[in-house]
């Protein structure tokens, strides 16, 4: 059962109630509690292709958003995020409540899943073949994958590069895509068929709204795909469009150096990123026009499918 | 938890609902690595659901990291000090680690804990500070804290790695009810194998371990239950030698650590079915409490000691850290210097500073560096 088929007020209920929700995201199971009504409704719309698994028994993470304090709802209303009964950040504003359990959700995937190399970057997918996008903060990752998802692409994460140690293959874990400040009305202008939430301003990353993982994202969400390029993108102001093939060894310390757990996985990181940068074409991008980025990328694709 | 640690062959018989709920209280002691290799002792790998072997096997994962990462770091300062001819004696998880006991099996530590002759203190800080460790942004009422009282100097950390190192010179603060002379206990170091470091002996190693687990209570967690996994751990190891408990209960006296050994072996018995010969339960017995407060320590410290269930967190439970929290802040430190400390304490919160701080703090401060 997906989350849109409940009514929004049976949802909220069964998000408030003692053992909350079970949901499947990617690889993870996630347990859900809030009483927080606020996200509970928009939870419902933007989370809505999930499905529950209530008959898993074992989950990844306990999650709960709870208000700070009984009389919050209505002084200075500040909500605190859980992860297994723990509180990992500080208090806060009760308007942030969907972009804090979104980075929570982040926190506690990267701090215990070392069973899988989690590299930063955004992961898209065409004729089961893996484009990586890794980036660092600022360099319009998230802009350019929320538009090629909307574009023919399947979309597999825009933060997390979740590579299964044993098989060497990239799993999905489509996620809300976090736009910030003018990417939003960028994403809004280029893809007018993405949903995106509401806008939520001055968050730690200044004004933030999200897009909705698009639903065949989400129903085939359990199908992995192989590294086959490695593209590293960076957005320049009225820059004209450059794809130039990246010698390996940079492309190596690139998605090295930017993986969250590399050094803790250790070797056999080293010998995955090794195999995923052999067996893909490395390039560098410059672009400042989304349309002309992509019709770069599809011109890869294309030439992969012969 | 209990019966996982108790017997670990039985981990097969688990449903995927118990491993849900028992990998959950394992993550909270941080004892998951440890369950990860008891499991795979067991032989059980094939038995244990697939969504809970990923889990253990994360965990296994990030303790061989912390574990290559704190040798590596070791070896950095054994190399830094080596001109120094000071005796460099690793405690606990390292120790544990580099001396090759199975109490180190699956452990998670975070820091370096580290203990040189008080004398040469002064030698190894500046060394270390010379050669690329630095230190924390600490207030000055804390570092003098530490340095007036506390039996570790401030944690350092090298300028281009992450792990904490802490320097102690006695295993308990100078303040504190149970203090001895931390000289009886470098008398008796001895090499860890093939190493430069040193380690304690046996018998203080265990003690050190009852330390860290009656004396070092922490609000949140209570008294720490990975530290009683240690205390039985090291028990069942050492404890092998049948003339180590007589040598154990000997050493207690001498350092005063009677009562602390009373409640370590009744508790490693009770709660982790730790094999204690009656001779040693009866050598103990004497050091023990008073019959009132042995009932009341007998309800309190297995509350506050277990792990709990996640979602239904007791009030009792919770008490019962905070009671024996209390405690361990009372054994620390005379009351004069307790209420003197916690007013200070008290004032920082409200944002008076100046008191804790005399005029020359900002030169001294200045040149420490």
């Amino acid at each position: 059962m997906k989350i849109s088929e409940f009514t929004p007020a049976a949802w909220s209920r069964a998000l408030r109630g003692g053992d909350g929700v079970v949901v499947r995201i990617g690889p993870f199971v996630v347990r859900m509690q809030t009483a927080v009504s606020d996200l509970a409704r928009l939870l419902h719309e933007m989370w809505g292709h999930y499905p529950l698994c209530p008959e898993e028994p074992l989950r990844d993470c306990h999650l709960r958003v709870d208000w700070n304090g009984w009389y919050r709802p209505w002084f200075r209303p500040s909500s605190i995020f859980r992860v297994d009964g723990r509180a990992p950040f500080g208090p806060f504003p009760a308007r942030h409540h969907l972009p804090m359990l979104e980075w929570g959700l982040n926190f506690c995937i990267a701090q215990r899943s070392h069973h899988l190399l989690l590299l930063h970057s955004a992961v898209l997918e065409r004729n089961g073949n893996a484009l990586l996008l890794p980036a660092w903060p600022g360099h319009g990752k998230s802009t350019l994958c929320a538009a090629l998802a909307h574009s023919g692409w399947r979309l597999f994460s825009d933060e997390f590069g979740l590579v299964d140690a044993e098989r060497g293959q990239l799993l999905p874990f489509p996620r809300l895509i976090p736009l910030k400040n003018t990417s939003i009305e960028v994403i809004r202008d280029f893809a007018p068929k993405a949903h995106l939430g509401p806008t939520f301003l001055g968050t730690r990353k200044g004004n933030v709204a999200h897009v909705r993982p698009p639903e065949e994202s989400v129903t085939r969400m359990s199908e992995p795909a192989r590294a086959r390029w490695l593209v590293f993108p960076r957005w320049v102001a009225d820059a004209p469009l450059q794809l130039e093939p990246m010698v390996k060894p940079e492309a190596f310390l690139m998605v090295a150096t930017n993986a969250f757990n590399y050094e803790v996985v250790g070797q056999q990181a080293f010998e995955l990123v090794g195999r995923m940068v052999n067996g893909s074409d490395c390039y560098r991008l410059v672009y400042s026009d989304l349309a002309e980025a992509i019709a770069a990328l599809d011109a890869l694709a294309g030439g992969a499918r012969v | 938890m209990l019966a996982a640690l108790r017997e670990p062959a039985r981990l097969g018989d688990l449903r995927a609902a118990d491993w849900n709920l028992l990998l959950r209280v394992a993550r909270h002691a941080r004892l998951l690595g440890r369950l990860a290799e008891d499991v795979a002792d067991a032989g059980l790998w094939s038995t244990v659901p697939e969504r809970a072997a990923r889990q253990l096997q994360s965990a296994r994962t990030l303790v061989a990291h912390r574990q290559i990462r704190l040798t590596w770091e070791v070896d950095r300062v054994l190399w830094v000090l080596q001109d120094l001819d000071v005796p460099v004696i690793v405690l606990k998880g390292v120790a544990y680690m580099l001396a090759g006991l199975p109490a180190a099996r699956g452990r998670l530590a975070s820091d370096v804990d580290l203990m040189v002759p008080e004398s040469d203190l002064a030698a190894v800080e500046s060394q270390l500070l010379e050669r690329g460790w630095i230190r924390g942004a600490i207030e000055y009422y804390d570092d003098r804290y530490y340095r007036r009282w506390m039996h570790e100097i401030p944690p350092l950390r090298h300028a281009e790695r992450d792990t904490e190192i802490d320097v102690h010179h006695r295993i308990l603060p100078r303040t504190s009810r149970f203090h001895f002379d931390p000289a009886l206990l470098i008398a008796r170091i001895s090499r860890v194998p093939g190493g430069r470091a040193y380690r304690l002996a046996a018998e203080d190693m265990v003690l050190h371990a009852l330390v860290h687990l009656l004396l070092e209570a922490d609000p949140q967690e209570g008294l720490r239950f990975r530290d009683l996994v240690d205390v039985a751990d090291l028990l069942r190891q050492f404890g092998k030698d049948p003339a180590f408990w007589d040598r154990l209960l000997v050493r207690a006296e001498q350092l005063g650590l009677g009562r602390l050994l009373y409640y370590g072996l009744r508790y490693t018995a009770a709660l982790l079915g730790t094999q204690v010969p009656a001779a040693a339960l009866q050598g103990v017995a004497s050091q023990g409490p008073v019959l009132p407060l042995r009932w009341l320590m007998d309800r309190l410290i297995p509350l506050a000691l277990l792990p709990e269930h996640p979602d239904h967190p007791r009030r009792r439970a919770a008490f019962s850290r905070l009671l024996l929290y209390m405690r361990a802040h009372w054994l620390r430190m005379p009351p004069i210097l307790l209420f003197q400390h916690l007013g200070s304490k008290a004032l920082r919160r409200i944002g008076v500073r100046s008191l804790s701080r005399p005029p020359i703090a900002v030169e001294e401060r200045f040149q420490r560096r």
